[in-house]
C-alpha cells in the first residue's frame, strides 16, 4: 500500500505524524482503493456504522433518565415518554433503531452470502462479523428487558431458561444469571449494565472488522481479485463516501417513517403492561429479528436439542467459509448457487413467519421442514455444489468486459446487467 | 530447537511463577463471578405461609414464592382418580401422584413450565390440567408433563401443613 510513504505537507503535521501517525491513517482511509463496480448492496457497512452511533447516542441520553430498578423501570420509561423533553423522540429512535440495525445487518449478511464475500481471504472479516451479530442479539435482548413490561419480563424468563437445558449445571447457571430464583431486580440491574457495555464492545469489533477488510480490500459484485490501485479501483473519498451518503439518506427516510408514523408497529402491545410474574401473556413472541431462530427452537420437540439446533443455526455461519467449497465467489457466475441462494432467503423468511405463529398444526410442520432445509443448505447443498456446479466464465478484470473484446463476452454482458 | 534442553532452575521458576499467578487470578475472578449469585437478602425470603381455608374444591390459587408463582389446587375426587389411574409407562417423566400430592386433595407445585419458565394456564390442555401458552406443553391433573416440549413435571416444592388451613412453602 502506498500510504506508508505518506508525508503531511505542513511542518506541524509532519511533527505530529512522526509521533502519532494519525494523519497517515486518515490518508489511508481517504485514498483507500475501492472496486469501482460496488453496487448499493455495499453501502450497508456505512449504514450499520450510522446505526451503531445512533444507538449509542440515543442510549446514552436515555440512560440519563431511565432508572434500572424493578419498582421504577416501567414508570421511568413512561416518564421519558411523557415528561422528558423530546424523550418520546429519543426513545422511539432507540427502539426503532434496533430494528433498523437488524434490517441493515441482515441485508449486509445476505449481500455477503450472494457475492461470496466470506470466502478466502476474508474469513476473519466474516467471523468478526458473526461475533458482532451475536453481540447485537445479546444487546437487543437485554435492551428489550429494560422497560420492564410483560414482554420484557417473559422474554427474559424464556431466553434465560434456555440455559437450563444444559445438563447438570443448567439450573445453577440460570440462578446465577438471574441473581435469584426468578427474573427480578438483580436481573434487571445486570442486564442494564451489560446492555450499556455491549455497544462499546461492538464498536471495538467494528474497528477490527474494518481493519481486517482493509488488508485484502473489498470484494465486489464480480467477485474477482483486483489489483490495487488500478483502473479497477476508485479512491474511497469522494466516490464511495458520496455513494454511501446517498444510500444512508434513503435509509434514514425508512427509519424516520417508522419513528414518526408507526413507532410501535415493530413492538408488542403487551410491553405497555407492567411486568407481572404471576401471569404469562397468552402469546410470547420475540422481536421480529429473532423470529427465524425462535421458529427453529420450537420446531424441535426436545428441550436440549431445540436449544442446540437454535445455537447451531447461528454458529454454522461461522463455518461457512469452509462449508462452501466453490472457488468462485460471486453468485453471478454460479447459476445453481444463485437459485439455492434465493431458496435460502425464502426459507429464512418462512421461518420468521412461522416463529410469529403459534407452534401447532400446519405451522409447526412447515417450521420443521424449513428448519431441516436450513441445515441442509449449509451442510449438504453448499459443500456438494462446489464440486458439481458448472460455473460461468469469470472476467479477468472489472474493466475488461466494459472495454469489450473479452473472450468471456457473454458472461461479461451477463455480469454487466447484474451490476447495473 | 529440536534438541531437548535439560530442566534448569529457571524453568522451575517460570512454572512456579505461572502457577502462583494462575491461583491469584482465580482468587480474584471468583468474587467477580460469585457476586452474581443470589445475595443474602434474596436468600432470606425463603419461605412463605398461605391460608388456604377459602379455596373450594376444583379451584386453584396462585401465590408468589421466591418471585415464582406457586399453584395450590384443591382437587376434586374426579381429578384425583384421573391422576392416580394413569399408567407409569404413559408418562414422559414418571412420577406417582401419591408422591406428588401426599394429601391427595391438595396439589402444591411451582407454576412454572419446565420448558422455558412460562406460567401455564389453569384448566386447559388435553389432560384437564394445565397448558403452557408459550410452546404448547400439556400437563395433567397432577401437574405431570404429558405432551409438548417440556422435559419434566412441574416441580413440587418443599411444603408442609402448619395446621388444617395453612400451608408453609419453603
Amino acid at each position: 500500500m502506498s500510504d506508508h510513504d505518506y508525508q503531511p505537507k505542513s511542518k506541524v503535521g509532519q511533527w505530529f505524524n512522526d509521533r502519532l501517525p494519525l494523519l497517515t491513517l486518515a490518508n489511508h482511509l481517504t485514498d483507500y482503493p475501492t472496486p469501482k463496480n460496488l453496487n448499493y448492496w455495499w453501502t450497508f457497512g456505512g449504514i450499520l456504522t450510522f446505526c451503531l452511533i445512533t444507538q449509542i447516542i440515543t442510549g446514552l441520553t436515555l440512560a440519563m433518565h431511565y432508572i434500572a430498578h424493578a419498582d421504577m423501570a416501567f414508570e421511568s420509561v413512561e416518564h421519558i415518554m411523557r415528561d422528558v423533553n423530546y424523550g418520546w423522540l429519543i426513545r422511539y429512535i432507540h427502539a426503532n433503531g434496533a430494528s433498523m440495525f437488524f434490517l441493515a445487518v441482515y441485508i449486509h449478511i445476505f449481500r455477503s452470502l450472494f457475492y461470496g464475500s466470506y470466502k478466502a481471504p476474508r474469513e476473519i472479516i466474516w467471523i468478526i462479523g458473526i461475533v458482532i451479530y451475536l453481540l447485537m442479539m445479546a444487546a437487543a435482548f437485554m435492551g428489550y428487558v429494560l422497560p420492564w413490561g410483560q414482554m420484557s419480563f417473559w422474554g427474559a424468563t424464556v431466553i434465560t431458561n434456555l440455559f437450563s437445558a444444559i445438563p447438570l449445571v443448567g439450573e445453577g447457571i440460570v440462578t446465577w444469571l438471574w441473581g435469584g430464583y426468578s427474573v427480578d431486580n438483580p436481573t434487571l440491574t445486570r442486564f442494564f449494565t451489560l446492555h450499556y457495555l455491549i455497544p462499546f464492545l461492538i464498536a471495538g469489533l467494528v474497528i477490527l472488522h474494518i481493519w481486517a477488510l482493509h488488508v485484502p480490500g473489498n470484494n465486489n459484485p464480480v467477485g474477482i481479485d483486483i489489483k490495487k490501485p488500478s483502473k479497477d479501483t476508485v479512491p474511497f473519498h469522494p466516490y464511495i463516501v458520496i455513494k454511501d451518503g446517498f444510500a444512508l439518506l434513503m435509509f434514514m427516510i425508512v427509519f424516520a417513517f417508522f419513528v414518526f408514523y408507526t413507532p410501535n408497529i415493530l413492538g408488542h402491545a403487551d410491553n405497555y403492561i407492567e411486568a407481572n410474574p404471576m401471569v404469562t401473556p397468552a402469546h410470547i413472541v420475540p422481536e421480529w429479528y429473532l423470529l427465524p431462530f425462535y421458529a427453529i427452537l420450537r420446531s424441535v420437540p426436545d428441550k436440549l436439542l431445540g436449544v442446540i439446533a437454535m445455537l447451531s443455526a447461528i454458529l454454522i455461519l461461522a463455518a461457512l467459509p469452509w462449508l462452501d467449497t466453490s472457488k468462485i465467489r460471486s453468485a453471478v457466475f454460479r447459476p445453481l448457487y444463485k437459485q439455492f441462494y434465493w431458496i435460502l432467503v425464502a426459507d429464512v423468511l418462512i421461518l420468521g413467519y412461522m416463529g410469529a405463529m403459534p407452534a401447532e398444526g400446519l405451522y409447526l410442520l412447515i417450521a420443521r421442514v424449513a428448519t431441516a432445509y436450513y441445515f441442509l443448505h449449509f451442510l449438504v447443498i453448499l459443500p456438494v455444489l462446489g464440486f458439481k456446479e458448472r460455473t460461468l466464465p469469470v472476467p479477468l478484470s472489472i474493466t475488461e468486459p466494459i472495454l469489450g473484446g473479452s473472450p468471456n463476452l457473454e458472461a461479461a454482458k451477463h455480469t454487466e446487467s447484474k451490476i447495473k | 530447537m529440536s534438541d531437548k534442553k535439560p530442566k534448569k532452575r529457571r524453568d522451575f521458576l517460570f512454572t512456579a511463577t505461572t502457577a502462583v499467578g494462575a491461583v491469584g487470578a482465580a482468587a480474584v475472578v471468583w468474587p467477580m463471578v460469585d457476586q452474581m449469585n443470589p445475595d443474602a437478602s434474596v436468600k432470606a425470603l425463603a419461605s412463605t405461609e398461605v391460608d388456604v381455608s377459602s379455596v373450594k374444591p376444583g379451584n386453584t390459587i396462585t401465590v408468589l414464592w421466591r418471585g415464582k408463582p406457586v399453584f395450590i389446587r384443591r382437587r376434586t375426587q374426579e381429578e384425583i382418580d384421573e391422576a392416580r389411574s394413569v399408567k407409569m409407562e404413559e408418562l414422559i417423566h414418571p412420577e406417582k401422584d401419591e408422591d406428588r400430592a401426599k394429601n391427595p386433595e391438595w396439589l402444591v407445585m411451582l407454576g412454572v413450565c419446565t420448558h422455558l419458565g412460562c406460567v401455564p394456564l389453569n384448566d386447559k390442555g388435553d389432560y384437564n390440567g394445565w397448558f403452557c401458552p408459550c410452546h404448547g406443553s400439556h400437563y395433567d391433573t397432577s401437574g405431570r408433563i404429558r405432551k409438548g416440549p417440556a422435559p419434566w413435571n412441574m416441580e413440587v416444592p418443599k411444603y408442609e401443613f402448619v395446621n388444617a388451613n395453612t400451608i408453609k412453602i419453603g
